[in-house]
């Protein structure tokens, strides 16, 4: 039998019986949907993280107070208690380094602002003038923080886009006084909304030197140093040079945690990439349902067509062109039911899309490819035991019965 | 033709000892023992007997549809008994054309198709398949119907798309079980004057059949009791006498 009257017959044949082609269809179409939208969720979670991690900066090195490194808790960890504090002192240490660019200093608290009766609670950041370099952000309106000795600070403020349109609704936002706590900061610059930044928002944020803030705060100790490095590849020797001048000013204890931005990026890459996989490998299981459901109908079929069986066999159709043509049907419907599945996965993707802009949800091809291909594995696998009944049908019997 | 030009020589089918046993729970039934029969190219032949005589089983087994348990059987000179299941599918392919009691069409194929379903199942090419179904429909009065699915056929057209489908392979021989046991009397002896214009044409026919005044057109009459062919006449001019 010619491949293309093959293929015609199984079109035929899946034509003849509208019901069953079209619920062998869904099956696999379910199957190889969820393969494709699962995995461009996850693989969307993936490229989100990726993509915020990369708006905080490039050649970043985040130092922070206490060891949270692996290794869990060692007797160590009861002895020393309570790191020491990471001070503004500590961080104009860094600047000694020769593989660092530039370093920004930073503590974060909430506190009340208000400006005339309008009252908001807020995020405030202690920052520099390097701040806005070093997290790559640019100005609306006026200026950043001024350059100046780390230790004294004018009282004057940042505002994010987001707190500006708050605060001031009907008026300029410049030159305005706000209040926080028992202090009034002169309102000298509006940030350009950027809308990310790692689960801190910078729309929403007020920005005041460190010193005041951590006056305001009553603590010593910051949040984190920014670290940028002079580029890609003085990250590490940064990071070496970071951690000995912290050591060497703690009394030689390693108690800060210096985290570079690849690791962390590679880290949750790995993470969400495993994670993909994961859905994946449960979204193949319903593939696995479908390619047995496959069988079931394939069976019913050969049961329902004993006698077109037995006249084929009569007409001169060797064992091998019915096992064929029966593998050919599950093949075709496999297929057929994969593509409708691919577009229905896309869709999906896409609404996902349309729902949360923030979210690339696009199917990975690995996953797209291993789907289809599954789905076609699967169909044929499971469709070789019902040909194989076919075609070993005795076409006497086969044809006796009417 | 080839197969009558032989048939001087050797008889074109030739049974010797056939047997076929099958066991139906303790009971062994002998569906057919020790058949000896010779039948030459071109003859025109009825098989009778009551039910259970063996007469389908004789059908079968010339047809290539069934395996005798014993025995040879000779078709053209070549053992086919021997044969491989996919030689056996070959020579029913080319040798051996089937008309069923109840037509055995595919429902979801039109006239066109099912006439065309042994020259698609051997693999000839589409042009070739074409015309020979365009003859075939109009050789056998269907032209009007190749675009008709089976159950918008009458019972006669259906088993003249059937008797089309099996010489349109150009067999060697035609093997006819009950051909007009679902059809009314007219119906069934002009479809029998087709199959007789057939075996005129120099097909070897043979006809498995109840029916006697049927059995008594043929020219040679196989009587078949306990499986075995307890008469064989030969009726002279039978079929040009009523044709």
């Amino acid at each position: 039998m010619r491949s293309a009257d093959l293929l015609g017959f199984a079109v035929g044949a899946a034509r003849g019986n509208r019901l069953r082609t079209a619920l062998l269809m869904l099956a696999m179409a379910i199957g190889v949907a969820a393969v494709v939208t699962l995995t461009a969720l996850g693989d969307g979670a993936r490229r989100y993280v990726v993509r915020e991690f990369s708006a905080i900066g490039s050649n970043l090195l985040i130092v922070l107070p206490g060891r949270t490194a692996t290794g869990g808790i060692n007797p160590g960890s009861f002895v020393s208690g309570t790191p020491r504090d990471l001070t503004v002192d500590d961080a104009q240490a860094l600047l000694r380094a020769p593989a660092v660019q530039r370093v920004a200093p930073l503590t974060v608290g909430t506190s009340e602002l208000s400006v005339g009766g309008r009252l908001r609670e807020g995020m405030v950041i202690g920052a520099t003038a390097e701040f806005i370099d070093v997290r790559q952000l640019r100005m609306a309106q006026g200026r950043f923080l001024p350059a100046q000795d780390w230790n004294r600070g004018k009282q004057v403020m940042v505002i994010g886009a987001k707190l500006r349109n708050e605060l001031f609704p009907n008026e300029a936002a410049l030159g305005q006084f706000v209040r926080v706590g028992d202090r009034r900061f002169r309102v000298i610059g509006v940030l350009a909304p950027t809308g990310s930044g790692l689960g801190m928002n910078t729309d929403e944020l007020a920005i005041v030197p460190v010193p005041l803030a951590l006056a305001m705060f009553n603590t010593n100790s910051l949040f984190r140093i920014l670290v940028e490095a002079r580029n890609r590849d003085a990250i590490e020797p940064a990071r070496r040079q970071v951690s000995e001048i912290i050591k060497a000013r703690h009394d030689g204890e390693e108690d800060v945690t210096v985290i570079t931005q690849d690791a962390m990026l590679a880290t949750f890459d790995r993470l969400l990439g495993t994670l993909t996989l994961g859905v994946a490998g449960i979204a193949a299981i319903s593939l696995a349902v479908a390619g047995i459901l496959v069988m079931n109908v394939m069976l019913v079929s050969v049961a329902q067509r004993r006698s077109e069986i037995g006249l084929l066999k009569a007409l001169g159709a060797s064992n091998g062109t019915i096992r064929m043509a029966f593998l050919a049907e599950a093949a075709l419907l496999s297929a057929a039911g994969a593509l409708a599945g691919y577009a229905l996965g896309l869709a999906g993707a896409a609404l996902i899309r349309a729902l949360y802009p923030q979210f690339p949800a696009y199917p990975p091809d690995w996953a797209v490819l291993a789907g289809l291909g599954t789905a076609l594995g699967t169909g044929l696998l499971f469709g070789v035991l019902p040909a194989r009944n076919a075609a070993r049908l005795d076409p006497v019997a086969a044809l006796a019965r009417r | 033709m080839a197969a009558a030009g032989a048939g001087a020589v050797q008889a074109q089918i030739e049974l010797q000892g056939i047997e076929r046993v099958f066991h139906l729970g303790d009971s062994v039934v002998h569906a057919l023992a020790g058949v000896d029969v010779r039948i030459e190219a071109g003859e025109y032949i009825s098989v009778m007997g009551p039910s259970g005589s063996g007469k389908s089983t004789l059908l079968n087994v010339l047809g290539l549809l069934d395996r005798p348990d014993a025995g040879h059987y000779r078709l053209e000179g070549r053992d086919v008994t021997t044969l491989s299941a996919d030689e056996q599918a070959r020579v029913r392919s080319h040798r051996i054309g089937f008309v069923f009691q109840s037509f055995h069409l595919v429902p979801r194929l039109t006239a066109a198709e099912n006439i065309a379903l042994p020259m698609v199942l051997a693999g000839l090419p589409p042009r070739e398949r074409e015309l020979r179904v365009r003859q075939a429909l109009a050789g056998f009065g269907l032209a009007d119907r190749a675009g008709h699915r089976p159950d918008e056929l009458s019972g006669g057209q259906r088993q003249r798309v059937a008797i089309a489908r099996a010489t349109v392979m150009r067999p060697a021989m035609l093997l006819a079980d009950e051909p007009t046991g679902n059809l009314d009397r007219a119906t069934g002896d002009e479809v029998v004057r087709l199959l007789e214009q057939l075996n005129a044409a120099g097909v070897t026919l043979l006809v498995v059949t109840h029916d006697a005044a049927l059995g008594a057109r043929a020219r040679r009459c196989l009587r078949m009791e306990d499986g075995a062919i307890c008469r064989d006449e030969r009726q002279q001019g039978a079929a040009h006498a009523l044709g």
